[in-house]
């Protein structure tokens, strides 16, 4: 088999996974720093004979790929904080109307406009609340420039088999970081694409729970004539006040992605096998966790990591297994303790959570973790 | 032989949430017909709203109905286009929807010239919410957010949406529900973005508030201040001020000033980025010999 290595951004990473688990419409405003996906997007899109659509604003951008997505294509925006603030009515929308689409959040210091040019993880929580309203939550959190490509065609996959809005989450190192790398093979990826209805028009309804949580998606303009709407609305699409119908439409939706979240999540484990101290880390400040754990394991202390790519949902289990057994959990993460906060509740007074918390924009280096774990020893 | 609007609507969704005597109404009747004289195949045709009284228009039409955000129906329509530029995309707003909460995509809507139709139904008023003023209530008039009379310039919609690029721009009123129809037709026919305004009564809340509270009333204060473009053309803006002023907006003629013909569109957007695809593709041809 041929092997290509290249030089690969993060951002462009995102691009050409996109293009390649059939993205054909991206919906975009500039901002820094996930502009360079709207420009790989720009250039390559045409090509294969995608849209390239750049918006008036981020509330728009988010708007137009909804849109194309009722058509049949598979879409994605990209952006940051700000514009992440911004896109969260119409992807409350996405949510309720549970339209596949992705969105790539590239995250920078807040909040507001904050710190535009450096890295932070603070966005965690808002992707996972950021819309008014409850509904299920997928984000996945890549650390590698291998793992952007490949979690980026995933998130295509999750959006399309889950019919929902998936949160890929970048922070500025990994999408600004540039590495010669080899990517997997194009043709042995596996794609997914949405369920599409297997009965005529007259038998449609396009929130049908008879078959399964996820109902089949008919696109628009092949015939189906049906109706979709931001209001809270029964299995024909057309709005509801039914007490009884709004309930059971609800918890369908939270059920689609718990019933499969073992399914969905998916983490990483670093020498854990003998691990005493156990680190759980995402993205980018998972790489500085890795060189400490390497530099602990040199002075003889057992310390291992749990990397989550999947952010949303987290493996529950796994989690208390974890906080029943370890001698401390540390949790380096750039905000102010998002992650901590959960795991916190999962950890009771079983454990000791020892909370890393940077946000001047600057990566937490393996020392400041390090002197964390010799603190624990 | 009467028409048939059974063929176009969604019989088990009526009766609607209109009130009686609203102006909604004549337009969605104006714009079914308009569509019968296109000829155009139900499948074919995608209707999208944002939210507000005339929103909830496309719920009653048998077509693939898109019912959205508050002011953002032109950003998902501009999806839809693009990602299928062969079929039919037309929009429904209000005034509050189209010019104020939407009123950045309204502009950018009009500029892009994307082959779509929309058709603004302005009743002056926020009807759904409970009567609030809007950028087009006309100063000095009650509603239930000025009590005291609106102090708000208004927007004339017709002249922002020209400002900003909008091939086609006409507006009438809903008491003349043919005119409204001429004019839906030639937007539909139109190759690029076609903006209808429908001047409507709200007498519900709007005209409740100024001694206008029933529909017959309420459309005698359209009727009385409409004047129709070309009589307008010679008139003082004084003398126009609180009027409605019907007509076509936008003239094709070439010999036009620039302060007459500012911002005409040089081209249909989706047949433009047809362009940059074959560019593109050229370019990636070139790359991989």
């Amino acid at each position: 088999m041929k092997k290509t290595v290249r030089f690969y951004s993060g951002a462009e990473l995102v691009g050409k996974a996109a293009i390649d688990a059939g993205c054909s419409y991206f919906g975009g405003y500039p901002i820094t720093p996930s502009s360079e996906i709207a420009e790989y997007m720009s250039i390559h899109l045409p090509k294969h004979g995608g849209t390239y659509m750049q918006m008036e604003d981020e509330i728009a951008a988010m708007g137009s790929i909804i849109g194309a997505s009722l058509t049949g294509a598979k879409v994605l925006t990209a952006t940051s904080g700000p514009g992440f603030s911004l896109k969260q009515e119409n992807i409350g929308y996405a949510y309720m109307a549970e339209v596949p689409c992705v969105i790539c959040n590239v995250m920078r210091g807040g909040p507001s406009t904050g710190l535009p040019t450096a890295l932070a993880q603070a966005d965690i929580m808002q992707a996972k609340w950021g819309t008014h309203g409850d509904h299920p939550v997928i984000a996945l959190t890549p650390a590698y420039l291998e793992e952007i490509y490949e979690m980026t065609i995933k998130a295509f996959n999750l959006a399309e088999t889950y019919r929902m809005p998936v949160m890929l989450l970048l922070d500025e190192v990994i999408a600004h970081l540039s590495a010669a790398i080899e990517l997997p093979d194009k043709e042995l990826m596996v794609i997914k694409n949405r369920r599409k209805p297997l009965v005529p028009p007259e038998k449609y309804y396009p929130y049908d729970t008879a078959y399964g949580d996820v109902p089949p998606m008919a696109n628009f303009f092949e015939g189906y004539r049906y109706h979709v709407t931001g209001l809270s609305h029964d299995k024909t699409g057309f709005p509801t006040t039914d007490p009884d119908l709004v309930q059971a439409d609800q918890e369908r939706q939270i059920r689609k992605v718990a019933s499969k979240a073992d399914e969905i999540y998916d983490y990483e484990s670093y020498l854990m096998k003998d691990a005493k101290i156990i680190i759980f880390a995402y993205g980018s400040t998972a790489r500085a966790a890795r060189v400490a754990i390497d530099n602990a394991r040199k002075l003889g202390i057992q310390v291992g990591m749990m990397r989550f790519k999947v952010l949303w949902p987290l493996p529950e289990a796994e989690i208390l297994k974890i906080c029943s057994k370890a001698k401390a959990i540390i949790i380096p993460e750039m905000n102010m303790g998002q992650l901590s906060e959960v795991i916190e509740r999962y950890a009771a007074d079983r454990t000791k959570i020892m909370r890393i918390n940077h946000v001047g924009g600057v990566p937490i280096h393996p020392t400041d973790i390090l002197n964390v774990i010799k603190e624990v020893v | 032989m009467a028409f048939e609007y059974e063929k176009y609507l969604r019989m088990d969704k009526i009766p609607h949430l209109w009130c009686p005597g609203c102006g909604i109404g004549v337009v969605l009747k104006a714009m079914l017909r308009a569509i019968d004289n296109m000829g155009w195949d139900k499948n074919d045709i995608a209707f999208v709203s944002g939210i507000g009284c005339t929103s909830r228009a496309p719920g009653y039409i048998d077509c693939n109905t898109l019912h959205t955000t508050h002011g953002r129906a032109l950003t998902f329509a501009t999806g839809i286009k693009m990602a299928k530029p062969a079929k039919h995309v037309i929009i429904f707003s209000g005034d509050g929807d189209a010019t104020a909460i939407g009123g950045n995509h309204f502009i950018h809507a009009c500029r892009r010239n994307i082959d779509m139709t929309l058709v603004v139904v302005n009743n002056n008023t926020y009807g759904m919410t409970g009567g609030q003023h809007s950028p087009t209530t006309p100063i000095g008039y009650k509603t239930s957010t000025t009590s005291y009379g609106n102090i708000d310039p208004t927007f004339d919609i017709c002249l922002l949406a020209k400002a900003a690029g909008a091939s086609y721009v006409a507006r009438s009123t809903v008491n003349k529900g043919k005119v409204l129809e001429k004019y839906i037709t030639k937007g539909l026919e139109h190759k690029g973005f076609s903006v209808i305004v429908a001047t409507a009564n709200c007498h519900t809340q709007f005209g409740r508030k100024n001694k206008m509270g029933d529909p017959i009333s309420s459309r005698k204060w359209i009727e009385t201040r409409e004047i129709p473009l070309d009589k307008a053309r010679n008139m003082k803006a004084a003398e126009l001020e609180d009027k409605i002023i019907t007509g076509e907006f936008i003239s094709e003629e070439p010999e036009q000033t620039y302060w007459e013909n500012y911002n005409h569109p040089i081209h249909e957007y989706t047949e433009a980025y047809q362009g940059i695809i074959e560019k593109a593709q050229k370019k990636s041809e070139g790359e991989n010999k």
